[in-house]
């Protein structure tokens, strides 16, 4: 039963949301406009909103400069592949538990999720202390290991979800037709869970992506990536309010534009369902 | 080929058991339907002789050879689920396609097989349409079509026609016992609608709480109930069952007469009773009444029988339509022959 | 299809997620407890000594580990009201029929997606700088003296920056909850006579306060390991003024290569996560019709 909104009434709506709204996100529109002015602007007792003089200087500075490319591959090798391997190790379990559940697939799947709630400080010395005596210190791959880790329950768990909707007897269908079970999940089970599939990827290679305990403790020069890069700039060295503007622009316009896709999946799973 | 045989085949979940060991043999080319109430074993049978389940105990054989620990895959059984479980993403084309690829034959050969189905079916219209853009009788033939295409020692149907409304249940009934009278494949169909047995079945298996309550012929199980379960599941509308001081008087616990067994009267019968409904559908009529000293009766007449609510009416069962049934529910044999 | 094909295929399919995440769970935490019984520092490799419980004696009788403790609650707290109360009165808005909803909802999500390390930073250098933030200048618009946020009262800044953060993922549970709620009941409440702010207390109230529950406990296990903007802007100071049990652990470890003291400080935040895991599980087991 609809009613009647009074136009009035939409207006203030639209108005006080459109203002908080602007309000919350005013230190992003900040430092993407902080980053195409000058130094000098940038620091300037008067800042001014639009009215500067626009310049590219900076982002041109912090790629020539700093090496930003490789620290943005970092960050695109370590997500991505942390997802990867995450749905490689994921899609099995996943599969078995949405379709062979048994007695104790409810409680495996709650363990997973409360590995989750491990404060990484508990375990930060041990793996610190194996990764320097493995030579893994400063790796992508020894970071790409951890981070799949981290969101392991929650590839899963996603997975489970979206596998759970869709019918077993398609999948029992398959098994009369002759499949084996490799041929099942490549051709049956993947083709009609692929939007299931990308929205977890999504959500976990923006949680990747964004990672800062692991990320800051583990790397140093050559496998760090966008976040331990701009956690570098906690120093300052003289001006450089634009550069660092320049840099988290950069950094944070990737997840930035996929994370507004994802609103939908970010509930789904980050709230372990006890939201709907 | 095509012959089905289960020895001592028994199921249980957990600590129940849902199948206490029973044996049946399906003959090649035979239909035979599995018919019972919700909750009778029928799936879970037709699903032990898939493969989609393990047996507890006993063995299945098929055509002679003992398939009990083989994948479904391995059986040479093509089933036709209660949903079509159609492949949402593929084509009709694919999904009739999909066993034989998974079989591993050259393209020439898929294609050639699943023209040849298309063509038995008639789905050439709609055959590179996807499943979301059919309707359910079409969905109903492309998973016939899929499972036609294995050429199978056997098929087995699960509540095929469940989710089809009444009109289009009548044309696919149809269709599926045109079928085996073409392919003449042993066909193995469950169903909890006695009608669909009575008219598909050369061999009905009646089923309740995983016990065979009887096999026959759907005629058999007309004429000769083995027991109170079997008359009052066969036959629409049902046997009427009359237990207490008439009954004695047949020297039985229960009695039995089909309604279509009652000859009516509007003067005096072997019994008398008073019409609470009647319904009229002008090819039969069919009456509910009160019956003095036994309670209510269903009875039916042919074409347009006169009564109306409150009436007085005489009804006399034939006597050869008898059944008299005792204290275990067990026939007792007619002292007559049967009619 | 329950075969026992198919049940020993899935055991076979889990086992490598379930080992994983064993061994990454296990090993660790074994060896952090280990660690936590030893007299065990970086610099000196080869003198371990076990030593029992005094490194936990000494963890939690040092006057920075109240400090962390207290600041590590004041943390998660101050963030979970400015979160939960702030996100109720913005899902409530955003619930609302305005224009544009769909362009406000991306105002409102964006700075969940902004990673901790940017975040900070922006509002460390750009809006707390005393001399050069924004703060400074609005300050000095009005004619007062700008505050130094972070020299001065750097937990309430963190809490400010870690809170901008979170208040996105707060509301947008809030949303999706409030959203699910059946508009015929409160339809049928209004029929039955109940006003504005009967209607909100005793329907929209009670179905958010499910949402609600959840966006605390998950917040909170998140919030107990807040780590990167701390390091970012204050180091944990002043002193220990804005140090957390996790940066304690950080700085003990890693930057005083005490492993046997970090190590202990480690189970400490492990044992107080636990905590608040046990009540999320309880509600996600609930949740989960399996």
């Amino acid at each position: 039963m609809a009613r009647q909104v009074t136009l009035n009434r939409r207006l203030i709506n639209t108005a006080v949301a459109w203002g908080f709204g602007l309000l919350i996100f005013f230190p992003i529109l900040w430092t993407i406009l902080t980053s195409f002015k000058t130094e000098a602007e940038a620091i300037a007792l008067q800042p001014s909103l639009f009215g500067f003089e626009w310049t590219l200087e900076n982002y041109e500075e912090v790629n020539r400069r700093s090496n930003y490319p490789r620290y943005f591959m970092n960050s695109v090798i370590i997500a991505v592949g942390s997802v990867l391997l995450g749905l490689l190790i994921a899609v099995p379990a996943a599969w078995a538990m949405a379709f062979q559940p048994s007695r104790r697939t409810r409680g495996i799947l709650m363990w997973m999720l409360s590995t989750k709630m491990l404060p990484p400080v508990g375990v930060l010395i041990p793996i610190y202390l194996i990764f320097r005596d493995w030579g893994l210190l400063d790796s992508r791959i020894g970071l790409v290991f951890v981070l799949t880790m981290v969101n392991l329950p929650i590839i899963v768990w996603m997975l489970f979800t979206y596998f759970r909707e869709i019918p077993g007897e398609i999948l029992e269908a398959a098994r009369m037709d002759g499949a084996s079970l490799k041929s099942e999940i490549i051709h049956v089970l993947t083709p009609m869970a692929l939007p299931g599939i990308a929205s977890t990827m999504l959500l976990n290679i923006i949680l990747a992506w964004n990672e800062a305990f692991w990320t800051l403790v583990l790397t140093t020069t050559k496998a760090a990536p966008l976040t331990a890069f701009i956690a570098s700039f906690s120093s300052p060295e003289g001006l450089f309010y634009a550069k660092l503007s320049a840099a988290s622009t950069m950094a944070i316009a990737p997840v930035l534009i996929l994370g507004w896709f994802s609103q939908k999946q970010l509930v789904r799973g980050l709230t372990f369902g006890a939201v709907k | 080929m095509g012959s089905i045989t289960l020895k001592q085949v028994s199921k249980r979940f957990d600590d129940v058991e849902v199948i206490p060991p029973l044996d049946l043999s399906i003959e090649e080319g035979e239909f035979v339907v599995f018919v019972g109430p919700s909750g009778c074993g029928k799936s879970t049978l037709l699903r032990l002789i898939a493969g989609l389940e393990d047996v507890s105990g006993g063995v299945i054989e098929i055509d002679g050879k003992d398939a009990t620990a083989l994948p479904p895959a391995k059986r040479g059984l093509a089933m036709v689920f209660q949903s079509y479980a159609l492949y949402p993403h593929m084509s009709v084309r694919k999904n009739i396609a999909f066993p034989l690829k998974m079989a591993g034959l050259e393209q020439s050969e898929i294609d050639r097989k699943v023209d040849g189905a298309a063509k038995v079916l008639n789905l050439g219209n709609y055959i590179d349409r996807r499943p979301g853009q059919l309707s359910g009788g079409q969905r109903q033939r492309v998973a016939i079509g899929r499972a036609i295409v294995r050429e199978p020692a056997a098929f087995l149907f699960d509540e095929p026609l469940s989710n089809l409304d009444a009109a289009l249940r009548g044309n696919m009934r149809l269709e599926i016992s045109e079928l085996h009278n073409t392919l003449e494949t042993t066909m193995v169909y469950v169903t909890h609608d006695q009608v669909e047995a009575m008219t598909m079945a050369d061999k009905i298996v009646v089923l309740q709480a995983g016990h065979i309550e009887q096999v026959g012929s759907p005629l058999e199980l007309y004429r000769n109930p083995r027991n109170v379960f079997v008359a009052g599941f066969i036959g629409s509308p049902a046997m009427n069952l009359i237990t207490g001081a008439e009954a004695a008087k047949h020297d039985a616990t229960t009695i039995g007469i089909r309604p279509e067994h009652l000859e009516l009267t509007t003067g005096e019968g072997q019994w008398q009773g008073t019409v609470s409904v009647s319904e009229h559908l002008g090819s039969d009529t069919f009456m509910h009444i009160e019956v003095d000293g036994i309670g209510t009766m269903t009875a039916r007449a042919d074409g347009d029988f006169p009564a109306r609510h409150g009436d007085r009416i005489g009804l006399t069962p034939m006597p050869e339509r008898l059944h008299r049934f005792d204290a275990q529910g067990l026939a007792m044999t007619r002292n007559e022959a049967a009619a | 299809m329950s075969t026992t094909h198919s049940r020993s295929a899935a055991k076979a399919m889990l086992s490598p997620a379930v080992i994983l995440l064993l061994l990454w769970m296990i090993v660790p935490l074994a060896m952090t407890l280990y660690f936590s019984f030893l007299r065990y520092n970086l610099l000196s490799p080869g003198t371990e000594s076990f030593t029992g419980l005094s490194n936990y004696k000494y963890f939690l009788s040092d006057p920075a580990f109240f400090e962390a403790l207290g600041n590590t609650l004041l943390l998660v707290g101050g963030v979970l009201c400015i979160t939960v109360i702030g996100g109720t009165l913005l899902a409530l808005l955003l619930d609302q029929p305005m224009f544009g909803q769909g362009i406000v909802r991306l105002l409102f999500i964006a700075p969940f997606f902004v990673m901790p390390t940017v975040s900070a930073l922006v509002w460390k250098n750009m809006f707390m700088n005393p001399t050069n933030g924004l703060f400074a200048y609005v300050a000095k618009l009005f004619g007062g003296t700008p505050i130094d946020w972070l020299g001065h009262y750097p937990l309430v800044s963190i809490i400010m920056i870690v809170a901008w953060q979170w208040l996105p993922f707060a509301t947008l549970i809030l949303l999706t909850a409030l959203q699910s709620l059946d508009s015929e009941q409160i339809e049928a409440a209004e029929m039955d006579g109940a006003g504005s702010f009967s209607r909100f207390f005793h329907i929209v109230v009670p179905h958010l306060a499910r949402a609600g529950t959840v966006v605390i406990l998950i917040q909170t296990i998140f919030l107990l390991s807040i780590f990167a903007e701390i390091l970012v802007t204050t180091n944990g100071g002043p002193g220990y003024a804005s140090t957390n049990i996790p940066y304690l652990v950080y700085a003990q470890s890693l930057l005083q290569f005490d492993v046997g003291g970090g190590s202990a400080g480690g189970i400490v935040a492990v044992v107080l996560a636990n905590i608040v895991a046990i009540f999320l599980m309880h509600l996600v087991g609930k949740n989960l019709d399996l």
